[in-house]
């Protein structure tokens, strides 16, 4: 009998629209409000990709401005799904560094391989 | 029926059996039918643990589409001019429907992962059929557009099979006009591509670029979008089988990780499409209505 009365009691008590540390059970609740800034966000950066992408900054003689825009963006919206989507945001220390070091270790590999690419002379290019 | 759940399940959930030795130490009294395993000391270690599970499995996928995106960066340095003519045979209209479709579904499988948090069945089964909706847009709109591309000339196919495949520089869009301005000749020679074949295009400037180097630009764009799209399709699997398990309660009952850890795949496949559009559709600017830049 008393599962059932606790059963009864739990979700009126994490029914609030505010963070919740329920720390005995080792996760929080993030409230809609935050699930909504960020979907808007993200939909906001879709659109001003696409508003980027539309100006051609090679015709002002700035051709890599594109990308690095375009790329910048994406970072972006990346770091807010993983920050509030997927609840980084909201765990522990550990989730922190573990998922960080694997975005960091994709880098570490992208840019150690093009700096050998990147180096290459060119007689002996790819 | 001696004691009712407050919840009617039409499928029997899991046991609710609760680590009471957990209940003691904490001695906290709302928690309910979690499931502390034997080998965990308490439900936050056991949860920890198993969400840095789900994100060492991420780490595997990570380093899979990492070795396609390094590709992709490599060649894009090398070919950029044939990677330009290549993303201007794509829809950016389908590809911003796709974009804005994944990303409310991420929304949506947000809001399942808060629904069954605050134990609410009804939300939880609701959002997860939203999102199997947008996820089942999102293939939808791809087969459609892959089925384009095979129309237009866009597949590349083993040079030994001749012309049977539909890999056709003579379809390909060269400039800003729409295709149906081509001339019906050019448009049904089915050309046999030569190593050394070469197309001459308009966009930005005019360039004539290796039909060789297209056709890597089109290999990376049919594999990183095929293994982004298998990777749906397995989604939206997993999915329907945890939707009719939510239909039973088992996610409402206390034990909602299963959800939020397939939130986490989820987000990662939009994360990877975050990344995908901007890279291959909008290499060469926006020409959504045809015109020019």
């Amino acid at each position: 009998m008393t599962e059932v009365a606790r059963h009864e009691t739990t979700p009126g008590s994490l029914a609030g629209d505010r963070i919740e540390d329920t720390h005995e059970t080792g996760h929080h609740i993030v409230p809609i409000s935050v699930y909504v800034k960020v979907i808007t966000a993200l939909m906001v950066l879709l659109v001003i990709t696409l508003g980027a992408a539309a100006v051609d900054f090679g015709k002002m003689g700035l051709p890599w401005l594109n990308i690095v825009i375009a790329m910048t963006i994406a970072i972006v919206k990346a770091v807010l799904i993983i920050l509030y989507f997927m609840h980084v945001r909201y765990s522990s220390k550990l989730i922190w560094v573990f998922s960080g070091a694997a975005f960091f270790w994709v880098m570490l590999l992208f840019v150690m391989t093009l700096v050998d690419y990147f180096s290459r002379a060119p007689s002996l290019a790819y | 029926m001696t004691s009712k759940a407050p919840v009617k399940h039409s499928v029997a959930p899991p046991p609710a059996t609760t680590h009471y030795q957990g209940e003691a130490e904490h001695g906290h009294d709302h928690d309910d039918s979690h499931v502390l395993m034997h080998h965990f000391d308490h439900m936050e270690q056991q949860r920890e643990s198993i969400s840095l599970g789900m994100w060492t499995f991420l780490w595997t996928e990570i380093m899979m589409f990492s070795g396609l995106f390094f590709c992709y960066a490599l060649f894009r340095w090398k070919f950029y001019d044939a990677y330009l003519l290549g993303s201007q045979q794509l829809d950016i209209t389908l590809g911003t429907i796709n974009t804005f479709v994944l990303l409310a579904s991420s929304m949506t499988m947000a809001l399942a992962v808060h629904a069954a948090q605050v134990k609410n069945r009804k939300a939880l089964m609701g959002y997860m059929v939203g999102t199997l909706i947008f996820g089942g847009a999102f293939l939808g709109v791809k087969a459609v557009e892959w089925t384009a591309d095979y129309h237009e000339g866009m597949v590349p196919t083993f040079e030994f099979m001749g012309p049977r495949g539909n890999w056709n520089p003579a379809l390909w869009r060269t400039t800003h006009h729409a295709r149906t301005d081509r001339k019906p000749e050019e448009a049904t020679r089915l050309a046999q591509i030569k190593p050394d074949s070469t197309v001459t295009y308009d966009f930005k400037h005019k360039k004539e670029v290796s039909v060789q180097q297209v056709k890597m630009y089109f290999m990376l764009y049919f594999c990183m979008t095929g293994l982004h799209a298998i990777h749906m399709i397995a989604g939206v699997a997993i999915l329907l089988v945890m939707l009719l398990m939510a239909a039973g309660g088992w996610f409402t009952n206390g034990n909602d990780q299963p959800v939020e850890l397939f939130g986490l795949y989820w987000h990662f496949v939009d994360i990877v499409w975050v990344f995908l559009f901007p890279l291959l559709y909008l290499i060469a600017g926006f020409s959504m209505f045809g015109g020019a830049h």
